[in-house]
């Protein structure tokens, strides 16, 4: 029994994009999402409280609406508040709403569960008062907070964004710490002709940093040896810059050095994962469509690699129309009609994306943090410690487990994971690719034993 | 010395709710992000580690990192993935229970 005819798992714009193509192809769609509404991180609170502070968040925030709005189709079933942690390849998933486990299945599975911050482990990172820029943005967004005396540091162009952002609601931070380097901008100008296709986004970038300039934020570049201090709580951030120490007394450090794809369900499924040089992460394989190994899976958005809001939206109807064909709703001249311009749209937005991933690469000390730096937060296992294991001839992000837990916490491995497979990479000279990630299993998030035990099987997709 | 909270609220919900937050009473906006409104009313950390006892805080405030784990009627959950309810009795996690410990 079916309950839809595609089940999307992810209702950020690559879920929100795909549920509408695909009911507008006339096929039936259940969209789950873990928030209580739609719009994923971007557009987090979109439908709410986000929406009027439209001023402080500005227009790319503001046109998530649009998405959201295109929900309203009878094809589409929203469920909201689920946590989907089992998909199996027969068909279905299983999620808890309010505390209840449910199972709900269809003819295909779209995972569109998007990104995480890439892991920043730097000394005191596990400090309250240290969060990442993206929660930073989720305050702001959901719940209209704006942390005060607040360092943003890190790289990568979501700290000019979030800086603006606050700067708008009266609050800017009080500096903005930036880890890429000149050497990084010179070696990022042999994609500027191509990223010159997406001009429109480069003029933005442009327009945020004279915004923050305006609002006399200062800002220091090339920093290096970042350090959280404070007993019980954040108090201040230390780092070199220029030759010298500086230290920078706050109340609120806000961390970001890129994002990287949510890989957890594609790995429990098993899915093939390539390394990605360029942005130092794996991605889950597919085609260009999002077709996976399994025959009824299909990816988009920054799950299957990181390309923005713009990009996963593109693949969000891609995915859409190539599984409408996939059913036989649409014969195959249409879908080659209805893909065309959504491919060219989708390379007209990545356009810039390989200037900005190299002008704003990882901060270097948090891909191999310094020994004393805590590396898995949840069971407080230490760079030095994985080193350790490396010594003692751990090979593989798996086998450290057996050493000491990394990743066997209730985050499953979401902030240690890639660390440790490039600590790895690093004490055995040999390669990220080749080390490899954690071995995970589902269930893709902690259940309890009443959500496992009264799963019940939706009657009726009604 | 009083210190400044550490968040601003742009428009703070006029509506507020009395809930429990380590024994301690807090009003709260009902259906608020629970993580946020509790940060927004400076209760510092929400956890302490099974490993070493260190205090944490939320991290990612969108359901990744655990850092913001609290009791809610004996169960462990997500802070930053539950909502504000008149009444709530929320402890610091984790759950301090005899046999449990040690």
């Amino acid at each position: 029994m079916t309950d839809a005819d595609l089940l999307i798992v992810g209702a950020g714009p690559a879920g929100m994009a795909a549920a509408a193509t695909a009911a507008y192809l006339g096929l039936t769609v259940a969209l789950l999402d873990e928030q209580p509404a739609p719009g994923g991180q971007i557009y987090r609170a979109i439908t709410s409280g986000g929406a009027e502070r439209g001023a402080v968040l500005g227009p790319d925030y503001l046109s998530g609406k649009d998405l959201a709005d295109a929900l309203g189709s009878d094809k589409i079933t929203l469920i909201p508040g689920a946590t989907v942690w089992q998909i199996d390849e027969a068909g279905w998933l299983a999620y808890s709403q309010g505390g209840v486990g449910k199972r709900i299945a269809g003819r295909r599975i779209l995972l569109a569960n998007g990104a995480l911050e890439r892991p920043m482990p730097i000394p005191g990172w596990t400090l309250p008062g240290v969060m990442t820029a993206g929660a930073g943005q989720i305050l702001l967004k959901q719940s209209g907070m704006v942390a005060e005396q607040a360092v943003l540091a890190g790289s990568g162009p979501l700290l000019y964004l979030l800086a603006q952002q606050m700067i708008r609601a009266g609050c800017p931070p009080l500096a903005l710490v930036e880890t890429q380097t000149l050497a990084d901008l010179v070696h990022a100008r042999r994609y500027l002709l191509g990223a010159l296709r997406d001009w429109r986004t480069l003029a933005k970038g442009s327009k945020l940093l004279s915004e923050i300039r305006r609002a006399g934020v200062k800002r220091y570049r090339g920093a290096s040896e970042l350090r959280v201090e404070g007993q019980d709580k954040a108090d201040s951030l230390v780092f070199q810059c220029g030759g010298k120490q500086e230290r920078l007394a706050c109340q609120t450090v806000l961390l970001h050095h890129g994002v990287v794809p949510n890989t957890q369900a594609t790995r429990a499924l098993r899915l093939e994962h390539d390394w990605d040089e360029r942005q130092r992460c794996f991605r889950p394989r597919c085609d260009r469509f999002g077709a996976t190994a399994i025959a009824n899976l299909y990816l988009a958005g920054d799950g299957k690699g990181i390309g923005g809001a713009q990009v996963a939206e593109t693949e969000g109807r891609l995915a859409a129309v190539a599984i409408a064909h996939d059913l036989e709703r649409i014969d195959t001249r249409e879908f080659k009609r209805r893909a065309s311009p959504l491919k060219s749209a989708r390379k007209q937005a990545l356009a810039a994306r390989a200037l900005l991933d190299t002008a704003y690469p990882p901060y270097a000390e948090s891909l191999r943090p310094s020994d004393e730096t805590l590396v898995c937060r949840c069971e407080e296992v230490t760079a030095g410690q994985i080193r350790g294991y490396a010594k003692r001839g751990c090979q593989g992000p798996n086998q450290t487990k057996a050493f000491g837990r990394p990743g066997m916490g209730p985050c499953q491995g979401r902030y240690c994971g890639l660390t440790v497979t490039e600590i790895l990479a690093e004490a055995n000279g040999t390669t990220p690719e080749e080390v490899g990630y954690y071995r995970l299993r589902q269930p893709l998030k902690p259940v309890s034993l009443g959500e496992f035990v009264g799963l019940t099987e939706e009657k009726d997709p009604a | 010395m009083k210190t400044a909270l550490p968040f601003r609220e742009l428009s703070p919900a006029p509506e507020r709710v009395e809930i429990r937050f380590d024994g301690a009473p807090l009003a709260l906006p009902p259906g608020a992000n629970l993580a946020a409104a509790l940060l927004a009313a400076g209760a510092g950390h929400f956890r302490t580690t099974p490993v070493s006892g260190a205090p944490r805080a939320p991290f990612c405030m969108m359901g990744a990192c655990y850092d913001c784990l609290v009791v809610i009627e004996g169960a462990q959950v997500q802070a930053c993935m539950t909502q504000v309810e008149a009444g709530m009795v929320v402890t610091r996690a984790p759950l301090r229970e005899a046999g449990l410990d040690d």
